[in-house]
């Protein structure tokens, strides 16, 4: 994507580093629990603390989910890897240092594909995935002259997964985040909730000349939506731009993203950039990974989004838009392959009803998908009914309204309102005979050609029979009495 | 027995005395804490804990009573105030953390407790374990209760576990525990007249112990002989899944096979160690050392350790490349000093500016700056370089021989009041000491000798990792032949020098 300037059109270069935090019961180096909304400082053991003489002993999960992790990343694992000391200053870092990983990480060279709005994809290289620890929570809300710190985080595992400036659009950057957060969600690594702070992207936007080497990057800090991440991209592209347009030069420097402005400004300058002084943790031995534990965890690797659509497509026949709905969220695609029960329902029937119906329904109400008041199975048995003729299509539709406010079962309700469908002729003949006898004039003029009229005798017809009768026998019929 | 007589028993002696009802742990502890009272003119203490040793002299006593006593039941010891105990004030020798009582027991006291040891003080030390002196505690200097013949100006203990070397060598405490990074055992012991141990890194926990250089540290015990070490080893060896550097092989029963037999050990003898300015009664000390165990049936082979000259100027990035790390956490936040002010940077200035004392902000200043951006390669990642050659001498040498002998410091004990303005002065103290703890080597110091000054003197005995059994038979069969009394100090006036 080029953006037009004063004099002349601009490409922007992104790459993304994305901080995930590690789903575990326990803290990267700690055995205190990550659970998230604690009371503060109930989370933190002497060793969060950085209490003296205390030292960290590495979390196994965390290792099994970075691992895990990197090989749904087609990424490099190294069966070698070393953690390091950034040392900084700063309250909510009882340590002093951040026990990091910088020239070993224990993931290298890998590439995930990122789905394009137009339909294409496209090849995003990912550098590096570390472990690190997280720091803790600075209040600076809680009283008018001091700052309060909360150790909860502070040594929860975090994963900065570091992409190559692969990406030209705030589009491309939405997409990868969006396709890096379902790989982690469905390899259970990360939850991805980008609200609670668990994943959040440092972007670093440069902006060029289409074919000129790369420009001078700013780095914009912290960012945790993908709305803020596109605003961020565009307003610093622009910003550079404007820098670059008017004879300036673009400072390398970190930035911060004001939300409520949708502006970012200027954090500190690479001449104040910190010097962390990075070291080898010698409390830590270098990380030794057995290939063949590392052979095991990718033998039990899930079927990731990319390989679901292309098996949604493939078995169910879904359209390419379809599977992609389908298998972005780990749990819509779960409720859907349960919904259609190893292929015992219709594919088709099935994915609209999931991405109109269900979808449409829940979105009024922010309900997430696990959350459905209709789950796959109750869902199931509505198909059903459609699929033996007990209920019409239309019938169904409103069956599902009472479904979900009610949480009945389809059958139900179905028997309780009286809504099977009708397929006894008698009945069809005599609503039919019924709206013809009502309408001698619309008789005329449909047998003077008007066939159009067919389906406002149609729904006459539906609408007397509350919608409950057989629409391939209510056409026949119909058609058979309107000949005359 | 008299109170004095208690005092002066070894470890082994007391351990019969209370399995035969000789004496009670509770008159064992209550001799050495009226020791301890007698000698407080030798500022060897940071905190006394009467209390917990009469309470656990007690303790012991009922499980012997029960016929269930434990290996070191009884045993009155004293603890460096770098290891952190329960409920105990625990300083490390700083100012920064002279609040600071830990709700957490270190893995090596716990060990030593669980063995039935009795404590009865915390010990002074060098700042944070920064030093060879004990000059450079914030509660004080040390003094030793040895005097030189012709000089009775007060003389250091040596350091960094100055008061835990100087309790042992007073009869203050049967044992205790130091901690060793470049020296702080070896260099102490051998200025004050005793055994001193250092284990092979990873073979005792640090869990607990307030770090300075997190990949030379080591706990290891003093003693008033080299079994009685050997039995506070096994006590306080051991693997411990809480330092992911320790090691998990097994512990062997040190003292079980200790007979001082060194007939068939080959002994290297590094010819780097005897430089030009070495003093000759220290030389001459070292040639005895040779001497006697040629004659006690070991082969003397002369190797070479070519990177030993470059240690001293590895360690001395290294140790303070970790150390101005591992000491970030003193930062008034949480625990310890904090010296209020509006701003955080300020609050941090004026915290860890009156918190540390001169060695350790020279310590910290030289770690940052190894470790910045543009230097570390030229100091840091080259002192690791130098580090892995020092290694390699010695692993290369361990093949030709099973255990080498050098003198553990190059002078003896100087005066109180000797001019300190120099910091490279004090570092050639450890000169000796640094090549093991930069490989990791067990070492163990032994008095040998007088100084011609009449104090005493360490002959050092390195060897390969985990081979302390071997290191310990050597230093047996130097002390056997050296006669040498720990006790020497008390030996004139029998109470600690005034």
């Amino acid at each position: 994507m080029l953006i037009r300037g004063e004099t002349g059109d601009w490409e922007m270069v992104l790459g993304l580093e994305v901080h995930a935090q590690v789903t575990s019961q326990a803290k990267l180096f700690s055995g205190a629990s990550t659970a998230f909304g604690g009371e503060p400082n109930t989370q933190v053991s002497l060793i969060d603390a950085a209490m003296p003489g205390m030292l960290p002993v590495i979390n196994e999960m965390c290792v099994r989910q970075a691992v895990l992790t990197g090989l749904g990343l087609n990424a490099r694992i190294n069966l070698t890897s070393v953690f390091d000391r950034k040392n900084y200053f700063y309250p909510d870092l009882p340590q002093g240092y951040q026990i990091s990983q910088y020239t070993q990480p224990i993931v290298g060279a890998g590439v995930i594909t990122i789905d394009l709005p137009d339909g294409s994809t496209k090849p995003v290289r990912i550098a590096r995935l570390h472990l690190e620890q997280d720091a803790g929570k600075s209040l600076h809300d809680q009283d008018p002259h001091r700052t309060f710190i909360d150790l909860n985080r502070a040594g929860v595992a975090l994963m900065e997964i570091v992409s190559e400036p692969d990406m030209r659009s705030p589009d491309e950057a939405a997409a990868y985040v969006t396709k890096l957060r379902a790989i982690l969600r469905y390899l259970g690594t990360c939850d991805g909730n980008m609200e609670q702070g668990n994943l959040r992207a440092d972007v670093n936007v440069s902006v060029r000349r289409p074919g000129e080497p790369f420009g001078t990057r700013c780095e914009i800090k912290n960012v945790n939506s993908i709305r803020f991440i596109r605003q961020a991209i565009e307003y610093e592209a622009r910003r550079q731009i404007e820098i670059l347009e008017d004879g300036g030069t673009v400072e390398q420097e970190t930035r911060l993203f004001d939300a409520r402005k949708g502006e970012t400004r200027s954090m500190r300058s690479k001449e104040e950039a910190h010097d962390y002084r990075y070291f080898p943790d010698p409390d830590l031995l270098p990380l030794v990974l057995d290939p063949d534990w590392v052979e095991e965890l990718r033998r039990s690797l899930p079927e990731l989004p990319d390989a679901k659509r292309e098996r949604f497509m493939r078995d169910f026949g879904l359209s390419a838009y379809d599977a992609s709905v389908l298998v972005a969220e780990k749990e819509t695609a779960a409720y859907y392959e349960a919904l259609i029960d190893g292929g015992r329902r219709d594919p088709k029937l099935a994915a609209n009803w999931v991405i109109s119906e269900l979808y449409g329904r829940l979105n009024r109400t922010g309900t997430p998908i696990e959350q459905s008041p209709v789950g796959a199975g109750a869902l199931g048995e509505l198909l059903d009914l459609i699929a033996d003729g007990t209920i019409t299509a239309r019938t169904a539709k409103d069956v599902f309204d009472t479904m979900i406010e009610t949480g009945r079962s389809a059958a139900a309700i179905v028997e309780e309102k009286g809504l099977k469908q009708i397929t006894d002729t008698a009945a069809i003949e005599a609503a039919i005979a019924a709206v013809l006898d009502a309408n001698p004039d619309k008789i005329a003029d449909y047998r003077a050609g008007n066939e159009k009229l067919m389906g406002w005798f149609v729904g006459q017809v539906m609408r007397a029979t509350g919608g409950k009768a057989n629409p391939k026998l209510l056409n026949e019929t119909l058609r058979e009495k309107l000949k005359g | 027995m008299t109170a004095t007589d208690l005092t002066r028993l070894g470890i082994a002696e007391a351990l019969d005395g209370l399995a035969r009802g000789a004496f009670s742990a509770r008159e064992l502890a209550t001799a050495h804490l009226e020791a301890m009272a007698a000698a407080r003119n030798l500022n060897a203490y940071i905190t006394e804990t009467p209390e917990q040793a009469l309470a656990m002299a007690d303790a012991s006593d009922a499980r012997r009573a029960k016929g269930e006593a434990l290996p070191l039941d009884g045993i009155p010891v004293a603890v460096k105030d770098l290891f952190c105990t329960k409920g105990v004030l625990t300083t490390a020798g700083s100012r920064i953390l002279e609040n600071f009582v830990p709700p957490y027991e270190s893995t090596v006291t716990a060990k030593l407790w669980a063995a039935g040891a009795v404590m009865l003080v915390k010990t002074n030390m060098d700042e944070f374990a920064m030093g060879s002196s004990n000059l450079t505690s914030y509660y004080g200097p040390v003094v030793s209760p040895w005097r030189a013949k012709d000089d009775p100006r007060p003389r250091v203990p040596g350091g960094s576990s100055g008061g835990s070397a100087a309790a042992v060598a007073a009869a203050i405490a049967m044992g205790s525990l130091g901690t060793d990074t470049g020296g702080s055992i070896r260099q102490p012991a051998s200025f004050s007249g005793i055994v001193g141990l250092k284990p092979t890194y990873g073979r005792c926990s640090r869990w607990g112990a307030v770090a300075f250089a997190s990949s030379l540290d080591q706990a290891g015990p003093f003693a008033r002989s080299v079994r009685d070490a050997a039995l506070l080893l096994r006590a306080i060896a051991g693997f411990d899944p809480q330092d992911s550097t320790s090691v998990d092989c097994p512990v062997p029963d040190y003292a079980a096979g200790l007979d001082g037999d060194v007939r068939g050990l080959r002994i290297g003898v590094p010819a780097e160690y005897r430089p030009a300015e070495l003093p000759e009664d220290i030389a001459a000390l070292w040639d005895q050392g040779i001497a006697w165990l040629r004659d006690a049936g070991a082969e003397i082979v002369d190797i070479s350790l070519p990177h030993t000259t470059c240690a001293l100027p590895a360690y001395y990035i290294i140790a303070p490349a970790e150390a101005s790390s591992n000491l970030a956490r003193y930062d008034g936040v949480r625990y310890g000093l904090r010296v209020p002010a509006d701003e955080l940077t300020e609050m941090y200035e004026a915290t860890r500016g009156a918190g540390f004392g001169a060695e350790v902000r020279r310590r910290v200043l030289i770690g940052t700056y190894v470790l910045s951006a543009g230097y570390y390669d030229a100091y840091y990642n080259k002192a690791r370089r130098v580090r892995a050659l020092i290694a390699r001498d010695f692993a290369q040498a361990f093949q030709r021989v099973d255990a080498i002998l050098t003198p553990t410091a190059p002078s003896d004990a100087f005066p109180l009041d000797a001019p300190t303005d120099d910091p490279i002065r004090m570092y050639l103290n450890d000169v000796f000491t640094v090549p093991a703890s930069m490989a990791g080597l067990p070492g163990i110091s032994v008095p040998a000798g007088l100084s011609r000054a009449g104090l005493p003197l360490g002959l050092q005995v390195l060897g390969r990792p985990f081979d302390e059994p071997t290191v310990l038979q050597v230093a047996q069969a130097l002390e056997r032949a050296a006669g040498f009394d720990p006790l020497g100090a008390l030996a004139p006036a029998l109470a600690p020098a005034k």
